[in-house]
């Protein structure tokens, strides 16, 4: 921005007073968890000295350990089968023309804004529906778990990638897909060396968000688990609701780090991809690519 | 794929309309063919759920409580407007709209001092946005609970300072902060990027005519960033009002919000009819309220 119009004097220090103040809104209660985690009291509040005893005792916590499990099995399918479904939805949406595309539009969108309770309860409603009539029709016995947790899971993560993608895509110059089609590229194979490279800090950035909000995920994964396939976050959320103790505090900040480092890594992708793609407006550099191997 | 299949030119034949037609209609296919398993996935496990409450909200219970797909009535309907009903809506509401007009207040000059950086200070401004957006939302709302609780350290601060215990936990006070905590990265990102991608050469038209800081603030820059503010407000506006894990936590029994109320209705009084009738009844005001704020947004564009 302008230097002229910034604004300057009592202003300008008030709007970092507040900028501070927020900042320290933000992290104070997280900084003081994360303290506090590394202390050796019973007692959550009552400082008695530094220690590693309730990481200790968290990984030989089976519950916390068994629940951490199943966390990382629904986030690792649920991300993967949400950022394919999602790109391709997102690339259909942005690029093509077809009968449907407004519905589709409009419905792919709604998870979305439709808060996490009511999606909750619909997909409990629809397994126990659908396990009735499987069960009529077929005989089978089927119970919620693992796999009807993955489901929901993507149910409304395919929607925040396609959002994301969407978003790189329609920012994307179409004219070096276009040149890559004068280059003689089929289709996959202008796809796969232009657009997927351009669109790469999208996809990256859309399954990093499907991640977390798979491994964040409460109140959905609440309606639709079952005996023995809690999540990680259901866990401690049932703790949490009967008290406070230092085990959560510890089990909570191996989860704030978790999502740091995630953070750290879309960053770097973001930062990786953009220069990939600054490489590929390049002409010569195009035809290289799509000439390599 | 094996040698790299480069497609002969083709011959510059004329087109006629008939080959632009079948080209244009195996586009299309194309397109569909793309879009069709996320079409499915979605239509299966987010339409059909969405129709499968509707219709359980019209339907009643056995006498063990189970529900039946007969007998179809407008009880659970009629059961919203019974004054405790109302009473959770309307706390929900209040908490929701406070929520939505405390973070918008103190967001928009934080997010306006952002924007007025230069692009390194800016970067790591961001950053530091980034990471209480991306962090845990459970883990963020039990810090609150450690923070308030009667042996947690604002409390033994105000003894130490000879007052009293603390006594903000359980308290709509309490899931007040909860929820501006837990939703503010939400109004920081849009302000944001609409204060960023605004044209500041008209600010500074303004000034060249004279106009003094706040009127150029008042009639260019607040008018311009309203994109941000419509969308920040609707995307702490709706979490806000269905929040579930918030009052959960940092709530108690005469702070129950529509959120924790649908929950119990499926989860522990196992009335399904009531708390589809209850989803979309949230549904229908998150509705109204966008569309409201689009409205807003557009007359004071």
């Amino acid at each position: 921005m302008n230097e002229g119009t910034a604004p300057r004097g009592v202003v300008d220090r008030l709007l970092a007073l507040n900028a501070w103040v927020v900042y320290i809104f933000f992290y104070a209660p997280i900084l003081l968890l994360i303290i506090f985690s590394f202390n050796d009291n019973n007692n959550v509040g009552i400082w008695t000295q530094p220690s590693l005893r309730w990481y200790g005792e968290m990984f030989q916590d089976e519950r916390v350990m068994g629940a951490l499990r199943n966390s990382l099995i629904v986030a690792f399918f649920s991300t993967i089968i949400s950022t394919v479904l999602g790109t391709m939805l997102a690339i259909a949406l942005e690029r093509y023309r077809f009968r449907g595309r407004g519905a589709l539009d409009g419905v792919a969108y709604l998870p979305i804004i439709i808060p996490d309770v009511t999606m909750a309860v619909m997909l409990l409603v629809f397994f126990f529906q659908a396990f009735g009539l499987l069960g009529d029709l077929f005989g089978l016995q089927l119970r919620t778990g693992l796999l009807t947790i993955s489901l929901a899971h993507i149910a409304f993560c395919i929607s925040f990638v396609a959002v994301v993608v969407r978003a790189r895509l329609s920012q994307l110059d179409s004219s070096l897909e276009e040149a890559a089609a004068d280059l003689y590229a089929n289709r996959w194979q202008a796809f796969r060396k232009v657009t997927l490279p351009l669109i790469a800090p999208g996809v990256a950035g859309g399954a990093l968000l499907a991640l977390t909000l798979s491994l964040d995920d409460v109140v959905v994964t609440q309606f639709v688990s079952g005996a023995g396939s809690t999540t990680l976050p259901v866990y401690v959320f049932g703790l949490v609701r009967r008290g406070v103790t230092p085990l959560i505090n510890a089990v909570s900040t191996v989860m704030l780090v978790a999502s740091m480092v995630l953070v750290g890594i879309s960053l770097g992708f973001q930062r990786g991809a953009e220069a990939r793609g600054q490489r590929l407006a390049d002409p010569e550099a195009l035809l290289e690519e799509i000439t390599a191997d | 794929m094996a040698a790299p299949t480069v497609t002969e030119p083709e011959t510059a034949a004329e087109v006629t309309p008939e080959l632009e037609r079948a080209a244009e209609r195996a586009e299309a296919r194309r397109g569909f063919l793309i879009s069709l398993p996320s079409f499915v996935y979605l239509i299966l496990l987010f339409v059909i759920p969405l129709v499968l409450v509707f219709v359980y909200s019209f339907a009643t219970r056995d006498a063990t409580g189970q529900t039946v797909l007969e007998g179809w009535n407008l009880d659970s309907y009629r059961r919203l407007f019974s004054t405790d009903v109302l009473a959770i809506f309307l706390r929900s509401m209040v908490l929701a709209i406070l929520t939505t007009l405390i973070c918008l207040v103190i967001c928009y000059p934080f997010a306006f001092y952002i924007a007025t950086r230069g692009t390194r200070v800016r970067n790591i401004l961001l950053v530091l946005v980034m990471i209480p957006f991306w962090s845990n939302f459970l883990v963020r709302t039990y810090a609150w609970r450690v923070l308030l609780g009667s042996e947690g350290p604002l409390s033994q601060l105000s003894e130490l300072l000879g007052g009293e215990p603390f006594r903000l936990l359980f308290t709509n006070v309490a899931v007040l902060i909860g929820l501006v905590y837990g939703f503010m990265p939400f109004m920081v990102l849009p302000l944001y990027a609409a204060l960023e991608r605004m044209d500041w050469r008209l600010v500074e038209a303004a000034r060249d005519l004279y106009a003094d800081g706040w009127t150029a603030f008042r009639k260019v820059t607040l008018p311009l960033s309203m994109p941000g503010v419509v969308a920040g407000s609707i995307l702490v506006f709706i979490p806000s009002l269905g929040a579930y894990v918030t009052p959960a936590l940092l709530g108690g029994a005469r702070t129950v919000l529509m959120g924790d109320y649908i929950v119990s209705q499926f989860l522990a009084a196992r009335n399904w009819p009531f708390g589809s009738a209850l989803s979309f009844a949230v549904m229908f005001v998150m509705l109204l309220a966008t569309i409201f704020y689009f409205r807003v947004g557009a007359r004071t564009l």
